[in-house]
């Protein structure tokens, strides 16, 4: 693919999405059609999301149980997770999201482990909660954690074991922390009901839990960090330089005393606006915490958000603190994009993962003057496309229905009228609070934007607009790679990382740089391949 | 410390595995289905599963791992898959054109009840699978069993709907592989071609999760067992199975289905085992032990015998599957280790009775479990009580590794942080010498790293 020579507009690609769609049988491609969008930034445009994916299409979506104990609870390291249902669900979910954690020499940890009931067919014929009760105890006398989640798999909800009940009862008599999540893989359409599911669940059960104030001047809750390949330490850095107290990261590099400590932050910063909103949501809604979406991957948009939330603290000496640090860091990050620039301008790459990431990182290739022509989620909603402008709009189906939604009450006791007061004047002075744009706003004219892409549709994408690189998870890395085009895991980094912050910037444009520009795909071609008389010979030998 | 919590104290555990040496039934169903050309795997339950083991199976072998779910929602687990399973074979087959589909099932679908043979029947008469393909299935509930049940159940799948007999016996023998690396399955047919035997192995995984990089994406890699050869192998005079666990099954169902005899073998991994494969081949097959065979069993047993003294009387613990694990234990002995812990989450009293005979008479002291209670958590425990000198077993051993200072052999499944497995066998007399080089390498490695600068030598 090319851009137009004239404008170095993309191309209209109706065309592509006719041939996308002609192959589907036409229920499918009717369904499809919805979710298949020429981007306009100028103007709203819907896109179909968070429905049910066609069986048999090649999805790269996962379930709900992973959204909620991989994502969610995954990267906190003083609970012990014990997943109650047969073996595999917590076998693939014990150590394969990068999530890094800093215990120090003898802090509780037990993200190293995994923990399951190991269901078997007279568990499932006769139920299991009697064994999940055992589970229990075994693990509280083995290794008296701080905490225990326990999750529901498939056919735990099937067999109707309630783990919200046996947990109770447990909680009663270890006395410590014992809660339960409804997150069979079935429930909802995605990865994206685990988040909702798993958001209830710690604020129910831990988030409010301790009321000490966690000191300094200013208290930050950031949420929807995850610590991939160590982006929460690069981030923990900047702060702690800016004199602002970190509460709690959800859930990155963090504990559950933090969560339970949660709601004595004076303002949360919601990165992975997909996962985490539910909690900025209620921490609002029951404390009075307003929050602000802000975006940490992208030099430019890390110094966006620092000096946004130094803003809201409305001190001098942060906010001069905060400019010191990005002059600083900014640096480094020209000095890098001067050089890497130079090999990647013009570059095309392409997206589709997550709820956020699919959005931020455009940011980041961007930066080394490399555009996307075509992106989408994995699980996102139309307000992660459209911009939270839509909620409203989003029509409820039966799938969605089944997440609970939790009915806030406001908390008297622990309420912030300073923060309400602080919110209003500052809006009066044009700063947004609870604002998310969404993507497409964001993406150039023409670009495509996909919803749960599958596999054939890649293909062609690949055909069509045969992009430099492609950005995508690690069932994608090796499909996109064997066309000869790099594909960069954006859920594990390629092992690489951390991408957050403006050290994390620097990092991504050096490890683009190397993609893209490696000499080994020019190596694919044997020489001989143009000699025929050569491969004539060898083929006669070998067989 | 890594496994900071892991204590030398053992207590008793009725109900909770940690770290387990299993994982569940699918993601063996998965890797089997590779193994036949043309052929889409295909996932009965909630997407998770097929992601998790696309995923799983994908950083095992760095390579593209295509699978399709019947997406599993709240409102299909309460009224059945069935309309989910049939719209997934129509789209499957209209938008990726696989030869055949090779459907398991998941927990969630095995709870439910949904029947594959009905629902599959319904496709059929439905004309959603096109005139020529092929639907296979296998009920695959991850409660039962391990992932090597999984794949035994795959492979009883491709017997069950697959094979056939004319009544006209072929001058062939099948050979069925146990769960083994796509090298693993080369080596045996470079061995099986080097005898001049006429075979047919099945699932074959070597040129399907081994391709090469061509510059352009081949969805149906050209490796894989083809459906005409799977169907003829109810023709062949015999049948000879490597790796009991996960294919003794099929290989019984062959028999009793199309009267192929059999005989069933541990996997050819190290000296005496791959003896006596080469054995049952030349005499199933009818052909003759070639010199070359003899040359390569020569050629590990010398360095054995050379490097005997880096070996002799060295502590290892394993963990691991079945079939891997009981031809290595012997392989160990052979050559005068000790293996003294052994773990595997899959179940089977016949692999504990199997290391009773191996291990009694030499190494009484060997502490040694399957199935229920067996998991990493225990074994790390028995070394804590007691050290190892070399721990072998997949990727997550290296928690232990580190923890406890022990050389590290990375064999089994899955390999998640090296490469190699996928390329270089393990199985045969080639094999063992891979798996003696690494031995060593490790032992001498650490021996180097460790001796003292008046100790450390030039020439070992």
């Amino acid at each position: 693919m090319s851009t137009d020579n004239k404008t170095n507009m993309f191309p209209d690609s109706s065309d592509l999405i006719e041939e996308i769609l002609n192959k589907y049988p036409s229920k499918v491609a009717k369904k499809r059609a919805k979710s298949l969008v020429t981007n306009d930034p100028e103007i709203d445009q819907e896109i179909q999301s968070n429905i049910r994916t066609i069986p048999g299409i090649i999805t790269q979506r996962g379930c709900c149980y992973a959204g909620c104990k991989g994502v969610i609870l995954g990267p906190t390291r003083d609970i012990i997770n014990i997943v109650h249902g047969p073996i595999g669900c917590s076998f693939y979910a014990w150590l394969t999201r990068r999530n890094q954690t800093d215990a120090g020499p003898d802090g509780e940890n037990y993200m190293n482990y995994c923990f399951s009931t190991d269901m078997q067919d007279t568990n499932i014929v006769f139920g299991g909660e009697k064994k999940l009760e055992e589970a229990i105890r075994e693990a509280y006398e083995i290794f008296k954690p701080h905490s225990i989640g326990v999750f529901s798999t498939c056919p735990i909800g099937l067999i109707g074991d309630d783990v919200h009940a046996v947990s109770r009862k447990m909680k009663e008599e270890l006395d410590i922390n014992i809660f339960g999540f409804s997150c069979e893989g079935y429930k909802g359409v995605s990865q994206s009901a685990g988040h909702h599911i798993a958001n209830n669940g710690i604020f129910k059960h831990v988030v409010g839990l301790n009321n000490t104030d966690p000191g300094g001047k200013f208290k930050l809750n950031l949420l929807g960090e995850y610590n991939i390949g160590g982006d929460s330490f690069v981030l923990e850095k900047y702060f702690e330089e800016m004199g602002i107290t970190l509460v709690s990261t959800f859930s990155g590099n963090s504990t559950m005393s933090q969560f339970e400590n949660a709601h004595m932050a004076d303002l949360n910063a919601v990165m992975c606006h997909r996962s985490i909103n539910y909690i900025a949501e209620m921490l609002e809604k029951k404390h009075g915490i307003p929050w602000i979406k802000i975006n940490f991957i992208g030099a430019d948009a890390t110094a966006k958000s620092l000096r946004k939330i130094a803003k809201y603290f409305e001190d001098e000496e942060l906010m001069a603190k905060t400019e010191e640090i990005i002059a600083r860091e900014m640096l480094e990050v020209q000095a890098t994009i001067e050089d890497v620039k130079s090999r990647t301008e013009g570059k095309l790459c392409m997206m589709y993962v997550g709820g956020s990431r699919a959005h931020h990182y455009q940011e980041l290739f961007g930066e080394i003057g490399m555009r996307t022509i075509s992106a989408g989620y994995e699980f996102g909603h139309r307000d992660d496309y459209e911009g939270r402008k839509v909620l409203d709009s989003i029509k409820i189906d039966a799938d969605s229905r089944n997440i609970e939604e939790l009915d806030i009450v406001k908390d008297e006791a622990n309420w912030r009228d300073d923060l309400v007061a602080k919110k209003t004047s500052l809006e009066d002075k044009g700063y947004g609070f609870s604002e998310y744009e969404g993507m497409m706003p964001d993406m150039e004219k023409n670009s495509l934007v996909i919803d749960d892409i599958s596999h054939w549709e890649t293909e062609k994408l690949i055909e069509y607009y045969k992009p430099d690189i492609i950005g995508a998870g690690i069932k994608e890395k090796y499909v996109i790679q064997k066309y000869g085009v790099p594909l960069k895991q954006l859920h594990s980094y390629d092992y690489g990382g951390p991408y957050a912050g403006f050290k994390g910037a620097v990092n991504f444009y050096n490890d683009i740089d190397k993609m893209v520009n490696t000499k080994i795909w020019g190596l694919i071609p044997p020489p001989w391949k143009n000699e025929p008389e050569l491969v004539a010979k060898m083929a006669d030998t070998a067989y | 410390m890594l496994l900071r919590h892991t204590t030398k104290d053992i207590k008793e555990r009725k109900s909770l595995t940690i770290n387990p040496a299993k994982t569940c039934q699918p993601v063996g169903a998965m890797y089997a289905a590779l193994g036949i050309h043309g052929c889409l795997p295909h996932s009965h339950g909630s997407q998770g599963c097929c992601s998790y083991h696309r995923s799983a199976l994908t950083r095992h072998y760095k390579e593209p791992i295509m699978a399709a779910t019947s997406s599993f929602t709240e409102g299909s687990s309460v009224f059945g898959g069935q309309s989910n399973l049939i719209q997934a074979i129509d789209n499957i087959f209209t938008i990726y054109e696989p030869e055949v589909i090779a459907v398991h099932s998941t927990c969630l679908s095995e709870t439910i009840g949904d029947d594959l043979t009905q629902i599959v029947e319904k496709a059929r008469d439905g004309g959603k699978i096109p005139e020529g393909k092929h639907v296979i299935f296998c009920n695959t509930p991850s409660y039962i069993g391990s992932h090597v049940t999984g794949y035994s159940n795959m492979v009883s799948g491709m017997v069950k709907l697959l094979s056939k007999s004319t009544g006209v016996t072929n001058d062939k023998i099948n050979l069925i592989s146990g769960w083994v690396e796509p090298s693993d399955m080369r080596e045996v047919k470079r061995m099986a071609n080097l005898m001049g035997a006429n075979f047919t192995l099945f699932p074959d995984t070597s040129d399907v999760v081994d391709a090469p990089q061509t510059g352009s994406y081949e969805m149906y890699p050209k490796g894989g067992t083809t459906i005409p050869d799977l169907i003829a192998s109810g023709d062949n005079k015999a049948t000879l199975a490597f790796g009991k666990w996960a294919t003794e099954d099929a290989a019984i169902k062959l028999e009793n289905k199309c009267k192929v005899p059999f005989e069933a073998t541990e996997l050819p991994i190290g000296v005496r085992a791959t003896d006596r494969f080469i054995m049952e081949l030349s005499k199933l097959a009818e052909v003759g032990i070639p010199e070359a065979i003899t040359a390569e069993r020569g050629r590990l047993v010398d360095m054995i015998t050379d490097m005997q003294q880096y070996l002799h009387g060295k502590r290892v613990a394993l963990f691991g599957d079945p079939d891997q694990l009981i031809p290595l234990v012997e392989f160990l002995l052979d050559m005068n280790m000790k293996p003294v812990y052994i773990v595997s989450g899959t179940p089977g009293k016949k692999m504990h009775k199997r290391l009773e005979e191996l291990l009694l008479p030499t190494v009484p002291e060997a502490k040694f479990q399957n199935g229920k209670g067996a998991d990493m958590y225990l074994l790390h425990q028995w070394i804590k009580n007691e050290g190892v000198d070399l721990l072998i077993g997949n990727s997550y051993g290296k928690y232990i590794a580190r923890d406890e200072n022990i050389p590290f052999l990375r064999m089994g499944f899955p390999i998640l942080d090296r490469v190699g497995h996928s390329y270089f066998p393990t199985l045969g007399y080639m094999g063992g010498l891979r798996i003696l080089e690494k031995i060593l390498d490790l032992i001498m490695d650490k021996q180097d790293l460790e001796s003292s600068e008046p100790e450390f030598e030039l020439v070992m």
